[in-house]
């Protein structure tokens, strides 16, 4: 029986050789192509015959007149967004629970999610559409009510109001799922409770749904907290214009124009890296100060 | 919150304050999310010179198809959507049977090497190799401007093999497996006789979450396409609405004479594509939303 067991576990290793190939071609063969940045890369050597060059390019991201403004851009584009952004699904998922009619719920949640299924593209150019200086509908409101066109476009101002904002506008309805399941499974003898200590429908809220998705929130926060230098590469690069650089060049796409349009590779790689570590570093920082609040955390 | 509670309860004063300010909330958030869908399908049956007046703000004004009739004339747009339609179909079936083989092992507990592949797969979560890296290792394997480019990189996703392995478990009865056992079948027969036809909600969600990314995602083909004819659609929207790349040379409307009816033409023209390109989603989604609703819901048991 044992020897028959043992065989059969060579089907199971045959079954998980391929996705674990593919995982290892595709995930972990790039992963030691970061060699790359303490090197001087030539393309004619290869990535290992390429001398070394030690911290050479980090030292060079770090003298960089742009690297303070990248990584500020960075920085306050996504805490921005963090703080912003996150309440939203959360209370969008409060008011949907209060709504006792099934079908409205789900109509209603229906609607919020359809933006999740509009791709970064059409939804940066509807932004362009709206906004736009000429003819856009934001200005011609502003001009209906005596006010002058504003060149949303045409400056740094507004790059990341509108980026925020539209992000929301995204993502809030599919964000709200997880919450709405956190409160579909709370107990509703708490509820009864609640009743019979004559609360209202607000102290309900506050007293047993909130404290009953905090678990869910922190989770949620600390995962959102640990990717604070990873924002979207896509939709920053499209709603870059030389005329808003000063607030939307982020290390992303900084990354994006050293490496592959000017084919600086260690260089582009070096500052690749520097963004990988600081993420972990705040990850790993954030669970931590996550354990000691609330006693929730990621590993 | 139990029948009887809610029978038995009645709405005080303050609870309808409460409850109009939580339905004003919804009311104007779904507003603000239906608004510029609106106003695009608006746009795009307007006039060009109503729109380029600004006049267009929740109807269509002088309503008309011109928008469309040059949409469905660019050559372009079409071979994109045709290469789309590829990579998408190709990606998915790749992704999802890779994806569920990975679920299905990871879901057996007697599995010797769980823990170790399910840490491989953990931290591809939070760690890769990085753009550079990644380009140069698929220029050395030679699938620049293939569709194995598109398509291979992202095919095994460490959080929908979770997903995976979560759902066969928790909804799988192990007595099939004893079942299966007793009559003499293997591993590989329990899977495909009795894992595949009962995982059918989770390969759904598998296949449409891996669906939807192809087909919206527009960055690998941005780095690893040179070839113009390999595009996928989101490459030729961005030359399109982005980048106000619009050939009009050939639009067989004749009666383009003037410069100006031309942009505005090609103003116009980005509407209509908005919504050419969008529509088959939009249509599609609340018909499958319940899939990727139950994605996140078992991914959230995981934590």
């Amino acid at each position: 029986m044992k020897v028959k067991k043992q065989k059969r576990y060579i089907q199971l290793y045959l079954l998980m050789a391929i996705p674990f190939v593919f995982v290892v071609i595709f995930n972990y063969v790039p992963m030691f192509g970061i060699t790359l940045a303490f090197k001087d890369y030539s393309i004619r050597k290869g990535i290992i015959a390429s001398p070394w060059a030690g911290f050479k390019y980090f030292r060079q991201l770090f003298t960089i007149p742009i690297f303070p403004t990248i990584l500020k851009n960075t920085i306050v584009l996504s805490l921005a967004g963090l703080i912003i952004g996150f309440p939203f699904p959360i209370l969008l998922a409060l008011c949907f629970n209060e709504v006792k009619r099934a079908r409205v719920k789900k109509f209603l949640q229906t609607l919020t999610f359809a933006p999740y299924f509009i791709s970064t593209v059409v939804v940066v150019s509807i932004l362009f559409q709206m906004f736009s200086y000429r003819y856009g509908v934001v200005n011609s409101v502003i001009k209906f009510f005596g006010g002058s066109a504003v060149n949303f476009w045409g400056e740094g101002g507004f790059f990341r109001p509108v980026y925020i904002l539209s992000g929301i506008w995204q993502t809030a309805g599919y964000s709200s799922i997880l919450y709405i399941a956190a409160l579909s499974s709370v107990d509703t003898s708490l509820y009864e409770a609640a009743a019979i200590d004559g609360a209202t429908r607000f102290q309900k809220v506050l007293h047993v749904d909130i404290p009953c998705i905090l678990p869910t929130i922190v989770i949620s926060l600390v995962l959102s907290a640990g990717n604070i230098l990873s924002i979207g590469f896509e939709k920053v690069y499209l709603m870059q214009n030389p005329a808003n650089y000063t607030t939307s060049e982020i290390i992303a796409t900084y990354v994006y124009k050293t490496g592959i349009e000017q084919a600086q590779f260690s260089f582009s790689t070096a500052v690749g890296l520097f963004n990988s570590v600081v993420n972990c570093i705040v990850l790993l920082i954030v669970n931590k100060v996550a354990d000691k609040i609330s006693g929730t955390s990621l590993f | 919150m139990g029948l009887a509670a809610r029978r038995g309860m009645k709405i005080s004063g303050r609870d309808k304050i409460f409850l109009g300010i939580v339905y004003l909330f919804l009311g104007i958030f779904v507003i603000s999310i239906l608004y510029p869908l609106i106003y695009v399908v608006s746009c795009s049956f307007s006039s060009p010179e109503a729109l380029m007046q600004g006049r267009v703000v929740l109807l269509p004004v002088n309503p008309g198809l011109q928008g469309y009739k040059t949409v469905f004339q660019n050559a372009k747009i079409w071979l994109g959507y045709k290469n789309t339609i590829i990579y998408t179909a190709v990606g998915t079936l790749i992704g999802t049977m890779l994806t569920i083989t990975a679920a299905y092992v990871l879901s057996r507990r007697e599995f010797p090497a769980r823990n170790f592949v399910t840490l491989i797969f953990t931290i591809t979560m939070f760690f890769g190799g990085g753009t550079i890296p990644t380009y140069l290792w698929i220029k050395n394997l030679h699938m620049l401007n293939t569709i194995w480019a598109i398509v291979l990189p992202g095919a095994v996703s460490a959080w929908l093999v979770f997903v995976g392995k979560t759902f066969i478990r928790s909804s799988i009865p192990e007595e099939l497996f004893e079942a299966t056992c007793l009559d003499g079948g293997s591993y590989i027969q329990f899977f495909t006789k009795v894992i595949l036809p009962l995982a059918k909600p989770i390969l759904a969600v598998v296949a449409l979450n891996y669906a939807i990314g192809l087909w919206n995602s527009y960055y690998s083909a941005l780095i690893y396409m040179s070839d113009a004819g390999k595009y996928p659609l989101q490459i030729i929207l961005r030359d399109i609405l982005i980048q106000n790349q619009v050939d009009l040379t050939k639009a067989a409307t004749l009666d383009i004479n003037s410069q100006q009816h031309k942009q505005y033409l090609s103003e116009l023209l980005k509407y209509s594509l908005i919504i050419v390109s969008s529509a088959p989603m939009l249509a599609v989604y609340p018909f499958i939303q319940k899939y990727f609703i139950k994605g996140v819901m078992i991914g959230a048991v995981k934590g």
